[in-house]
């Protein structure tokens, strides 16, 4: 297969010089084909080297000390809040809290807003959320007898919205939906879904934990009251989620976890809490994450989000085109609005028997559920093999999992 | 023959194999050629937890003798199961327990294996142990109880 003329080489070789780790070799000298990014990112030199600088020069524990690395190291920090609320198009730095990831944004807001919700309120969530944007409104909805609905998903791997605009009514309290789905890479309408939660009076949380790597987010624009990603999905640390909330709804929620930083003054008569962001940071944060972030954006933020869709759609069709021949293949999802992300199974194969051999041959996917259970059995299958691509992605790595798995395929039935 | 003795002679087989490729066909051919299992038990009570694939272990006790028919929807897995089933199956339990399953690390599977395989056939290798010290325990037949 030749280069496709679309795919500029030269773009993507300057970008992936960047990442160490891709130049790697494993299981005794074969070349990484890294394909797994939408479990999470590699990291780029230059936010390896923030890391290293911050404990060179600036390590402190932040917002407490009285001395000259404490102010540098709490600025590093608060600089990382600006950085995040640009990204995201968030009216204030007050509106980012810094949390673990996307798992703990969710049960920091499911745990939060549970006060408000009655016997019999409704909470709207889609048959293709992640576990992480399940789990915690269950565990929240049977504490408060409150009942989760489900917008289900079509055949092509997209959200029913007319069943969305039923669903939604005067009983829903909150929708909370993934912005793309990380297992189908379908980019959802996400704006829609918050302004019916809107229209109703319910608040809405959407999951971008997969999105915040593609088009740029303007959370002003899609009108949600939560917007929660992770670090390390976009070029950055592990250990550190942002969750942004519409301010006056952060203020109107209680605390989340006690301990220090969240608080205004303790007493063992009454404790008066800090005004968010800081209510819901209890502890010492991940300061090295968080610089770490700032770099990882502005690295990421340069490159031009033309190019990036561009790039993203070219090599998602390549590798459509490259697998597509295989006999017995089934890609789950062709949602119009698509990103770079493909779950895939082939007949006579077990998921987890490619995956094993695919990786023998240095190729890195995704087997199992991706943590969908519920889109898997809507999809009638147990498990797919997920092959997700990021700015990095060349072609010749889509040739060289082309290959494998045709070897694969070949050896297993 | 004992595990142990039957655990070196499959080592010895795979070191025929220079590469990858080979070895893995080798366990593909060894899934593909594992004995059928019982329809009756393919039930959710004979599923081994811990496995990326699903796997059912049922095993069957004669005298102080373990049996085991075991099945997965996953190749691999499947010849993973013929291997330990050659070296644990239609062995006296305490010969099993006295087998810890080095052979794997020394054919070299363990550091292959993606970490969810390596940790699904670990589960095996403990279900099948734990198996064999309950029956170790019991008293055996013909000896004072
Ligand atoms: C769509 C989606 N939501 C939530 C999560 C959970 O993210 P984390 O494990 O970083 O909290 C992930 C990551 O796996 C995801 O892809």
């Amino acid at each position: 297969m030749t280069l496709p003329a679309t795919i500029s080489s030269i773009d993507v070789d300057y970008l992936r010089a960047q990442f160490p780790i891709l130049s790697t070799t494993v299981h005794g000298g074969k070349p990484l084909v890294y394909l797994d990014h939408a479990a999470t990112s590699q990291k780029p030199q230059c936010v390896i080297d923030a890391i290293a600088s911050y404990y060179t020069t600036t390590n402190s524990n932040v917002h407490r000390g009285a001395h000259a690395l404490a102010a540098k190291a709490t600025e590093a920090y608060e600089h990382a809040r600006h950085t995040v609320a640009a990204f995201l198009g968030a009216a204030s730095p007050s509106e980012i809290v810094f949390t673990k990831g996307t798992t703990e944004a969710v049960n920091l807001v499911a745990a939060t807003v549970a006060h408000r919700l009655q016997p019999g309120d409704e909470i709207v969530l889609t048959e293709m959320e992640h576990h992480a944007n399940i789990v915690p409104w269950q565990l929240m909805a049977q504490q408060r007898g409150a009942v989760i609905r489900v917008i289900p998903v079509t055949d092509s791997g997209e959200l029913d919205m007319q069943a969305a605009a039923s669903l939604i009514g005067p009983a829903t309290k909150i929708v909370s939906a993934v912005h793309v789905s990380n297992t189908l890479g379908t980019v959802n309408p996400v704006a829609q879904l918050c302004a019916m939660a809107g229209s109703v009076g319910a608040l809405s949380f959407i999951d971008g934990a997969q999105a915040v790597l593609h088009d740029p987010i303007d959370v002003a624009a899609l009108g949600c009251d939560f917007y929660a990603f992770s670090a390390h999905k976009l070029f950055a640390p592990m250990g550190l989620g942002v969750l942004y909330g519409r301010y006056h709804v952060l203020e109107s929620l209680p605390p989340y976890q006690g301990g220090g930083s969240m608080i205004d003054s303790v007493s063992f008569d009454g404790t008066t809490f800090n005004a968010p962001p800081m209510r819901f940071e209890a502890g010492t944060p991940n300061v090295e994450a968080a610089v770490g972030l700032t770099t990882a954006i502005e690295w990421f933020a340069a490159v031009d989000p033309d190019w990036r869709r561009h790039h993203d759609q070219s090599i998602t069709a390549y590798a459509l085109d490259a697998i597509g021949g295989i006999d017995g293949l089934t890609v789950y999802g062709n949602a119009a609005h698509r990103v770079g992300i493909l779950s895939f199974t082939v007949e006579g194969t077990h998921a987890a028997d490619v995956g094993t051999l695919l990786d023998a041959m240095g190729v890195a996917v995704r087997v199992g559920h991706h943590c969908t259970q519920p889109l898997m059995r809507r999809l009638g299958v147990t498990s797919t093999i997920r092959a997700s691509f990021s700015v990095t992605t060349t072609a010749h790595e889509v040739d060289v999992f082309a290959a494998a798995l045709t070897k694969a395929v070949g050896m297993l039935r | 023959m004992k595990p142990s003795q039957i655990a070196d002679t499959l080592v010895a087989e795979f070191e025929m194999f220079t590469d990858w490729e080979d070895k893995y066909s080798y366990i593909i051919d060894l899934g593909k050629h594992l004995p059928p299992y019982p329809a009756e038990r393919r039930t959710d009570d004979f599923l081994v937890r811990g496995c990326q694939s699903r796997v059912w272990l049922s095993p069957t006790v004669e005298g102080d003798v373990l049996r085991f028919d075991a099945d997965s929807d996953a190749i691999i897995t499947r010849g993973l199961i013929a291997m330990l089933l050659r070296v644990y199956g239609g062995q006296p339990a305490h010969d099993i327990i006295a087998t810890p399953p080095t052979f794997l690390s020394r054919i070299g599977l363990d550091t292959h294996l993606s970490q969810s395989r390596a940790n699904g056939l670990a589960s095996m290798v403990n279900h099948v142990m734990r198996i064999a010290a309950v029956v170790a325990q019991q008293p055996r037949s013909g000896e004072p109880a």
